[in-house]
């Protein structure tokens, strides 16, 4: 990717405070996020993906400022925003948009469709009339596939695949510059899971929106992403262009994720060498020494306990990013 | 294709159903609950404009009708004995209820006790619902150490003797009828202001939130609109219980001697007046005793309606 990126993180770290029990109990910091550097270039889709509890909700609110980051920095556009106020974050959040998992909570059961999609619009742009607003809401609804006579619906009377697309086009209205999309298929019918991935896509080719695809499929990270972080226990395991990830993996966490994810072929699912890791993610709030992948990683050797893995450029290209100390 | 869905006119808007109107629907086809609400109004219309109308003043006293029976045609001489053996100068007075041991027509005085009654329902149950969602909903969102000092000095308030806490207030401030609202209302908020936070901690967990915030609503437009419409519901179901609550405390402290005075009365002050003479002139206790039972009856069938019609997934 080349010219100036639009989102900037480095050094992100999202600590939170757990009581260890009792009244005045001393807190541990349960570590979702653990320093976590990226870049996000305009128009382009950088899939995050992670098992569950890696921290990768934690980074898109981070991102937004939903959640105020323990350290770190988030340049959006050369400015640092992390720790920002909400009246100083308010400006920056028309640019910024988020999609949801759950399409149903994250929509006001009380309010129809058309006052859902046109909030940030009564936010930013309070000044328009209501039939300029209730066009624009419109073109919106056509734009993501939603019928525009519907506008007086409510949730509950939208399925699922809709109410997300009601979900999108609320992001979108404003035109923003990125949107984070935190899981917006998973709660979907498989069915629907490609309709919505091929409108986020249509879409971010029309409007030239940076996406942040946060997902635990790696194959619908694939499809998407122009490249793709892997995120394990809030730490950057490998990050590169979505082909040669998949092409040439580097850490073996990629391998396995990679080695588990089904291939629609029985004939290749068949013959694949599978490359199992074991057990479940350590707890955050004692995470491994050096390397936390170490406890369950197939290579790990007695460096890896030590040492904590740098994420440096391996392999050929200079954007490919590996965070182990024996890559292959 | 185009002309199949017709250039002419343009596609109507489609009207959804909101979840009000659901409840609605669902509210107006439960039986209980409208025939309360017929029998309320009906209660509600008599108790205003049956002083403006009755040919008696609630607090005209007839030396000659001292605790006369009511007229012989209701069919009730069994029980309470016949009005002409009893007081011949009140028949055809129209003293359907009978009359008091004061000689007062017992009808407009239960009416009259059926608007004190009913507006310190309504009026103490009013105040506690605005004190109540308002400390509520600023303790649930604001969240965290804030809340904890409002939700402990509300447990503070719960802990102190009710009866107690009113006696002063008399002590202090005389027997006023403003006093009744006050001493109810203060103690009812509690409650509301309870749940209310409950509600208002659940809904500020909902993703809709966290939408919202994104798209740079303020703290108050999040309040008025995404979180007081999804605490409605379960307010509205307890201020309907809260009612008939306020009216039987209104008419627990009447009992007590610590309501509403004479001449003036209510439903409380009737019952506590009526249960002296009980043996004797029976009508005295039944009259007002009957209206408040049906009256509070009423109120939690009410309560109950719309508790199913909200909440259809509680049943």
């Amino acid at each position: 990717m080349s010219g100036e990126p639009l989102l900037s993180i480095k050094g992100l770290k999202v600590h939170f405070p757990t009581s260890s029990g009792g009244l005045f109990g001393a807190t541990r910091p349960l570590k979702a996020v653990d320093g976590v550097d990226f870049d996000v270039f305009p128009g382009e889709t950088l899939g995050i993906v992670g098992e569950s509890g890696s921290g990768k909700s934690t980074i898109g609110r981070a991102v937004l400022q939903l959640i105020k980051p323990t350290a770190g920095t988030v340049a959006w556009l050369g400015t640092n925003i992390a720790g920002f106020t909400r009246a100083q974050m308010k400006s920056r959040r028309r640019e910024m948009q988020i999609v949801f998992q759950d399409p149903l909570a994250s929509l006001n059961p009380r309010m129809t469709a058309g006052d859902i999609i046109a909030e940030p619009l009564d936010t930013f742009e309070p000044q328009i009339k209501a039939d300029e607003r209730k066009a624009r809401v419109q073109e919106m609804m056509a734009k993501v596939g939603l019928l525009p006579q519907m506008i007086n619906r409510y949730p509950h009377e939208f399925s699922g695949g809709q109410n997300q697309r009601i979900g999108i086009a609320r992001a979108m209205i404003l035109k923003p510059k990125l949107i984070v999309a935190d899981e917006p298929v998973s709660s979907l019918d498989v069915s629907i899971r490609a309709q919505i991935i091929n409108l986020l896509a249509d879409l971010q080719k029309e409007m030239g929106v940076a996406l942040i695809f946060i997902s635990h499929d790696l194959a619908v990270v694939r499809h998407v992403s122009h490249r793709v972080l892997v995120l394990y226990l809030g730490k950057v395991m490998e990050i590169a262009e979505s082909q040669v990830l998949l092409s040439r993996p580097r850490h073996p966490y990629t391998q396995a994720l990679l080695s588990a994810a089904p291939v629609p072929d029985p004939e290749v699912e068949r013959g694949k060498k599978r490359l199992l890791i074991e057990g479940d993610l350590p707890s955050p709030l004692d995470p491994p020494s050096g390397c936390v992948f170490r406890t369950r990683c197939p290579k790990a050797q007695a460096q890896c306990a030590q040492d904590i893995p740098a994420l440096e450029p391996r392999g050929g290209a200079s954007d490919h990013l590996v965070a182990c100390l024996f890559p292959d | 294709m185009a002309s199949i869905t017709g250039a002419a006119a343009p596609p109507r808007e489609i009207q959804g159903r909101s979840l009000w109107q659901d409840a609605r629907r669902r509210l107006f086809a439960n039986k209980a609950a409208v025939t309360s609400m017929v029998i309320l109004a009906i209660v509600a219309f008599l108790s205003v404009v049956m002083p403006f109308v009755w040919p008696h003043q609630f607090d005209q006293v007839y030396i000659d009708r001292i605790s006369c029976p009511p007229p012989d045609y209701l069919g009730m001489t069994a029980i309470f004995g016949s009005q002409a053996d009893a007081c011949p100068s009140a028949v055809g007075q129209g003293h359907i209820f009978g009359t008091d041991a004061n000689g007062r027509d017992l009808f407009i005085r239960v009416m009259h006790g059926g608007r004190v009654s009913l507006s310190i329902g309504v009026t103490a149950t009013f105040v506690a619902l605005l004190i109540g969602v308002l400390y509520g909903a600023t303790a649930g969102f604001l969240g965290g150490r804030i809340d904890n000092y409002m939700m402990r000095f509300v447990d503070v308030l719960y802990a102190l003797p009710y009866i107690f806490f009113v006696i002063i207030l008399v002590v202090v401030f005389g027997r006023n009828y403003i006093l009744m609202f006050i001493a109810i209302g203060a103690v009812e908020w509690l409650t509301m202001a309870r749940i209310v936070r409950g509600q208002t901690l659940s809904i500020r967990r909902r993703e809709f939130i966290e939408a919202a915030e994104a798209a740079g609503v303020s703290n108050w437009g999040i309040i008025r609109r995404h979180i007081l419409p999804n605490v409605v519901g379960p307010v509205i179901v307890y201020v309907t219980l809260t009612v008939p609550a306020v009216i039987l405390a209104e008419s627990f402290l009447s009992f007590l001697g610590l309501g509403v005075q004479e001449p003036a009365t209510s439903w409380g002050v009737l019952i506590s007046d009526g249960k002296d003479q009980m043996e004797s002139y029976p009508w005295m206790l039944i009259f007002p005793a009957a209206f408040m039972v049906v009256t509070l009856f009423c109120f939690n069938f009410i309560g109950d309606g719309l508790r199913d019609a909200l909440d259809p997934k509680d049943r």
